[in-house]
């Protein structure tokens, strides 16, 4: 098994038992606390409406916004783990068809790896610290990295064996 | 003692682990998606619909300073919300249920078990992928009719139920695995005969370059979509509220039909990014299939080409559907059955290679 083709695969492993044990703890302990308080932010916003005590009711709905902007992106964190983990295994069961010197196979494995634990934590990030320029730039930078070792990886298996 | 019930003419060994696998997931795939086009065609836009006139009420309500009302109002919403998330989470669990299925049947001869317990796994883990989206869609329908529990009914003890027999299944795998990259060759079998085929090679290169491409749109509407959309939908509620106060019943409607608007056009987007990206990891799990159809070469080259057509059409037709209506949904759901179509086609092949491998067996 070439070297690239273990980064893929054990990686892939790794990510995906990560993203489980992520998406385990944000689902027993975050998930219902963040999924109620969105749900009561909005009733109290057309509560306090309905009591024409208009501060209180747009105070909810910003309260709702902010508890919804978490939520997408530790939801969106935890799911695109999951999914680039499968992916990090599938194209790691068939690397070595990569029609590409294996030193540039490695390369494209380090990108995809790398691209894949960054993109996630920086979303992640994001709900942490309100959008910071690291976050941001760890998910654009880690999505980036994906991007491209995918574009190399597509081109490499279209193209005929030598 | 397995590998010696493999046909070195067919390379499956007739009612193997992995032929079970690779039948339950490929079913499990075209069933999830055949659920998945009645969804879009019969229940996404009725419900939306519903969502809206509920958040309408629910506004009046304020409007009359009905606080209940306001209450009940959001609770039908919730309801509503309910009704279309396990939908869309049956389709979801039950086709990736059938990618991991076909996971499985790849990674069959490295699992260092005797064939007997690899093929009660694979049973396992195909009656948990049954249970686990069956559980899920009765959710909505069953509530807590009959259940001793204060909050979880029948239908999501099934539903758990089946995610933990899956566990169960994946932890023996899993064990298989770990014994195998032991040094245990129990059961040990060939591993899958890639041929480096036409179909091989263009499910392969187009299953990348859908993920490609449905990673690109998400970057794209992660950047310009997804921040517009959080302020804008923030900005309509409290539109909506104010609109309340003053009981003003042409802005309550507008705010909601704008409101309508924002949540289709982030449905559209979702489905599409994650739609391109379900439908390459698809391809990239059929190429390793392709040595098991048992179909001619134009055959195969045809069910590969509808696959394809269909996985690049459906999410594009997806997205155009904000901007042509009826035509371009009608246009995507038929991308939808090509690709079950396509699907199907190979699913038949794997059939006839099966009884290949049977007559060799005999």
């Amino acid at each position: 098994m070439s070297g690239s083709r273990k980064m893929l695969l054990f990686g892939g492993l790794i990510l995906a038992a990560f993203g489980m044990l992520y998406g385990l703890h944000y689902a027993l302990f975050i998930e219902h606390q963040i999924l109620d308080g969105m749900g009561a932010s909005l009733t109290e916003g057309f509560v306090a409406a309905a009591s024409r005590e208009m501060p209180q009711a747009q105070e909810a709905i910003e309260a709702y916004g902010a508890a919804k902007y978490k939520y997408v992106r530790q939801v969106d964190a935890h799911s695109h783990w999951g999914g680039l983990a499968m992916l990090l295994i599938v194209l790691g069961a068939v690397f070595d068809r990569v029609q590409l010197r294996e030193n540039m196979r490695r390369w494209l494995a380090i990108g995809l790896l790398a691209g894949s634990v960054l993109f996630p934590f920086g979303v992640l990030l994001q709900s942490a610290g309100d959008g910071g320029m690291f976050a941001s730039s760890l998910a654009v930078g880690g999505a980036a990295m994906v991007t491209v070792a995918l574009a190399g990886v597509a081109a490499g298996f279209a193209r005929r064996p030598e | 003692m397995a590998s010696a019930a493999i046909s070195p003419e067919t390379g499956f060994a007739p009612m193997s682990a992995g032929r079970m696998l690779v039948f339950g997931g490929m079913a499990l795939i075209v069933v999830g998606m055949v659920f998945g086009d009645i969804f879009a065609v019969f229940v996404l836009h009725q419900n939306g619909g519903r969502t809206g006139e509920t958040l309408m009420a629910a506004a009046q309500a304020a409007a009359h300073r009905d606080g209940a009302g306001v209450r009940e109002g959001f609770a039908r919403v919730g309801a509503l919300l309910e009704d279309r998330g396990t939908k869309i989470d049956t389709h979801v669990h039950m086709t990736d249920a059938g990618y991991l299925a076909l996971l499985l049947a790849l990674v069959q001869p490295y699992v260092a078990l005797p064939s007997q317990r690899k093929k009660r796994l694979a049973k396992i883990f195909l009656v948990g992928s049954v249970m686990l989206p069956v559980g899920i869609f009765l959710i909505h329908y069953f509530g807590l009719l009959y259940s001793p529990f204060p909050a979880i009914g029948w239908a999501s003890v099934l539903a758990d139920t089946g995610g933990a027999v899956l566990i169960v299944a994946l932890l023996g795998e899993s064990w298989g695995l770990w014994r195998y990259f032991r040094g245990d060759r129990t059961g040990a079998e060939a591993g899958v005969p890639l041929d480096n085929s036409w179909s091989e090679r263009t499910l392969l290169s187009g299953g990348t370059t859908l993920v490609l491409l449905g990673f690109l749109f998400g970057n794209w509407y992660a950047y310009f979509d997804l921040y517009a959309q959080e302020q804008g939908e923030v900005r309509i509620l409290g539109m909506l509220v104010n609109q309340a106060e003053a009981s003003s019943v042409a802005g309550m409607t507008d705010a909601v039909n704008q409101y309508g608007g924002l949540a289709a056009s982030r449905a559209v987007s979702i489905a599409a990014h994650s739609h391109w990206i379900e439908f390459g990891l698809l391809a990239l799990l059929l190429a390793f299939v392709q040595p098991y159809v048992f179909l001619s070469e134009t055959w195969k080259r045809r069910w590969v080409k509808t696959l394809l057509a269909g996985s690049l059409t459906l999410p594009l037709f997806v997205l155009l559907e904000l901007h042509f209506g009826l035509i371009a949904g009608g246009i995507a759901d038929i991308a939808g059955l090509l690709v079950i179509v396509g699907l199907t086609g190979m699913l038949v092949g794997v059939v006839r290679h099966s009884g290949r491998a049977e007559s060799v067996a005999a």
